[in-house]
């Protein structure tokens, strides 16, 4: 610092780093700048573009093809159909990633083999998955025979749980869970482990424990959790052809979509459908997050 | 002050006991022993200090106490009633951590509540306990605060209201003072005293510091890894150090590896390269052996003529601290030696040094660091 002192005399100037500074200006942030450039002609240019192109339908004026959307009952409905498979989806994640991360906290033999093993679904694509569920969960699967063989159900009477709703729900927990384990898994452990003991030696027995200390902390990130799964199950699209009814139970919004863009090749249609999609999705992450906002989000470092 | 604090103290009145007696508890992990089978009763209303540096086991000793660790051997027996087998949230005990743990997500009223909300204690009995505890750790306007919004001395206060409005049979505190600058240290080092003296409260203090130990404790353990070095009154360990590890930790800054030349009924001249001088012999010191010799740095003196020098030492490093000067300095055999004085000393003088024998203790010489145990565990009792 004194040698900057001494300078100043004959360097009337500051640098032109320091002088940026002054304004709050960092010149390494240029560096973004290829990603930015790459991110609007990837992203943001196809997204506004095919926003002009929904205003833009072939009849019915502006908004001809959000009303059609509307208007036909079994394209609607699509908005429901997703949502019935992605909310409970996610909870489901949400809500098994708890009790075993839960668990998980602490050193244990064998706990490097247990995370691999819930976490390797991951790798797997959804076409292996569904793959799979329809071998596993087909009429004459193991699942179908292990049940007949213990008289749980008639023969030649198989449940059927693929091309059909729960098809689509299994294959989003299996694709899902592996996410939500992860985030939720760490988010347990930026818990500090002394506030357990603390209640502990405050006379809280487990229970109590998770209900009043770890539990409250964990809430925020588990809501952030349920977007994103909840994100990565709305859109879903080719497990819910390929394990499910694309044409009736599991008609998603985004079949509904490709089949009108790149089927009826009535692009203004399947542009609406994707902006009615983006605009549920961000409904319900709105309502989460602002739920969220009443919770305690702060340090769980321990120190408070 | 004491108005405000004489009201909860007989309000709040610690469940009293007789004795807890700890016996050959031990923990290990692995291999290794954290803690060396801790032999220690201690008495309702008593403070304790478990002295010693970071992982001589005092931490493991604490936890185990408290029912957070599982103990390898030993049982714990509160006035005869075995609670070992207990865990932790069926102890009883009242736990300061050294991070405080403070709930983050509850206000500070709520975390002192919350060991009474756990036992079901009724609301209007509840918020009468807590005002009072409040008061006494004097955070009345500051109880609807988050931990987060308080500074480290308001954090610490809650986490000791916390652990008392339970009335907690004993009060176990994990070097609570540890986080805290120097200033807020000493403040709060008067107010845990004072909540101890008003409260009754029996209590396990841990920590590293000897100054911390010496001023709040009615008895010390000093424990050297994992094992018990010496149990006693402050004075006790203060005056008489059994071994020169508790005489390190006691303020004896000097210790000199040396040579008994003879010893004679409790006194010894003890000789090394260009020392000589006369010493105390606490413990059994036989002459020809080598000795630890324990001087605290303001009892080295500068002598006044060449004769009475015990040895000589230059002065290497002299800071001034007012009153007197804290002079390091190197012997002619190269050990480093403190000393206090009020005369100007200069880095390179030549300086004479004696030491009153009295005050120079001797020691049979440790073998190992960890040499300092416990030559008698029983009388850790």
């Amino acid at each position: 610092m004194s040698a900057a002192t001494v300078t100043v005399a004959d360097a009337p100037k500051a640098a032109l780093r320091h002088r940026l500074a002054e304004r709050g200006v960092d010149r390494t942030l240029l560096l973004l700048l290829p990603g930015v450039i790459a991110m609007a002609a990837l992203f943001c240019y196809p997204f506004i573009y095919g926003l002009g192109l929904s205003f833009q339908p072939a009849k019915g004026g502006v908004f001809g093809a959000y009303s059609a959307f509307f208007g036909d009952s079994f394209s609607e409905g699509t908005i429901w159909t997703t949502l019935g498979l992605a909310i409970p989806a996610s909870l489901i994640n949400v809500g098994l990633s708890v009790p075993i991360s839960y668990r998980m906290r602490g050193d244990f033999r064998g706990k490097r083999l247990l995370l691999t093993l819930l976490v390797v679904p991951i790798t797997l694509g959804t076409v292996l998955t569904a793959e799979g569920i329809l071998e596993y969960f087909g009429p004459v699967g193991w699942f179908n025979l292990t049940l007949q063989k213990l008289g749980l159900v008639g023969a030649g009477h198989p449940i059927t749980l693929v091309n059909d709703y729960w098809g689509v729900l299994f294959s989003l927990i299996i694709s899902g869970f592996p996410f939500a384990f992860l985030l939720t898994h760490s988010y347990l452990s930026g818990i500090h482990p002394a506030l357990e003991k603390a209640a502990a030696t405050l006379g809280a027995g487990w229970w109590q424990r998770f209900r009043f200390v770890t539990f409250p902390l964990l809430l925020p990130g588990l809501l952030t959790t349920f977007c994103l799964t909840f994100v990565l199950a709305f859109s879903v699209f080719p497990s819910a052809i390929m394990v499910g009814d694309p044409d009736g139970r599991t008609h998603v919004i985004s079949i509904e979509a490709y089949e009108q863009a790149l089927q009826n090749f009535n692009y203004p249609q399947g542009c609406a459908d994707a902006m009615i999609m983006t605009a549920a999705m961000l409904l319900v992450i709105g309502l989460v997050m602002g739920v969220r906002r009443f919770f305690y989000t702060g340090s769980t470092g321990g120190k408070g | 002050m004491t108005d405000t604090a004489q009201t909860p103290a007989k309000t709040l009145d610690a469940q009293r006991f007789n004795e807890l007696r700890l016996q050959g508890i031990s923990r290990a992990y692995g291999a290794h022993t954290a803690l060396h089978p801790l032999d220690l009763t201690v008495r309702g209303g008593e403070f304790i200090a478990l002295l010693g540096p970071s992982g001589c086991g005092k931490t493991t000793a604490l936890n185990s106490i408290a029912g957070l660790l599982p103990l390898t051997a030993g049982s714990i027996e509160l006035d005869g009633r075995r609670i070992d087998t207990l865990p932790p949230e069926k102890r009883g005990f009242g736990m300061v951590f050294q991070n405080y743990a403070l709930f983050p997500h509850l206000s500070v009223r709520r975390n002192i509540a919350f060991g009474l909300r756990m036992r079901k204690v009724s609301k209007a009995e509840t918020e009468r306990r807590v005002s009072a505890v409040l008061d006494l750790v004097r955070l009345n306007e500051h109880a609807h605060k988050l931990p987060g919004q308080l500074s480290g001395g308001q954090q610490q206060r809650v986490a000791i209201a916390r652990a008392i409005v339970l009335e907690p049979p004993l009060v176990l505190m994990d070097e609570p003072l540890s986080n805290l600058d120097a200033a807020l240290r000493l403040d709060m080092r008067a107010e845990i005293r004072r909540i101890h003296q008003e409260f009754g409260l029996t209590t396990l203090y841990v920590t590293h510091d000897q100054e911390e130990a010496l001023s709040l404790a009615d008895r010390l353990v000093v424990l050297n890894a994992g094992r018990v070095a010496q149990v006693g009154t402050p004075s006790e360990l203060y005056e008489s150090p059994r071994s020169a590890y508790v005489a390190a930790f006691m303020g004896y800054r000097n210790i000199l590896s040396l040579r008994a030349e003879s010893v004679d009924a409790g006194a010894a001249t003890v000789v090394g390269d260009g020392v000589k001088f006369a010493g105390t012999v606490s413990a059994a010191v036989t002459a020809g052996a080598s000795v630890q010799v324990a001087v605290r740095p303001e009892d080295l003196k500068i002598a006044a003529g060449e004769a009475d020098a015990a040895f000589e030492a230059v002065a290497e490093v002299v800071e001034y601290h007012g009153r007197e000067f804290q002079v390091d300095a190197l012997t002619r055999a190269g050990s480093r030696v403190h000393l206090r004085t009020p005369e100007r000393v200069a880095p390179g003088d030549r300086l004479s040094l004696t030491v009153d024998p009295r005050r120079a203790l001797v020691f049979a010489a440790e073998n190992a660091e960890a040499g300092g145990a416990a030559e008698d565990p029983g009388e850790a009792g």
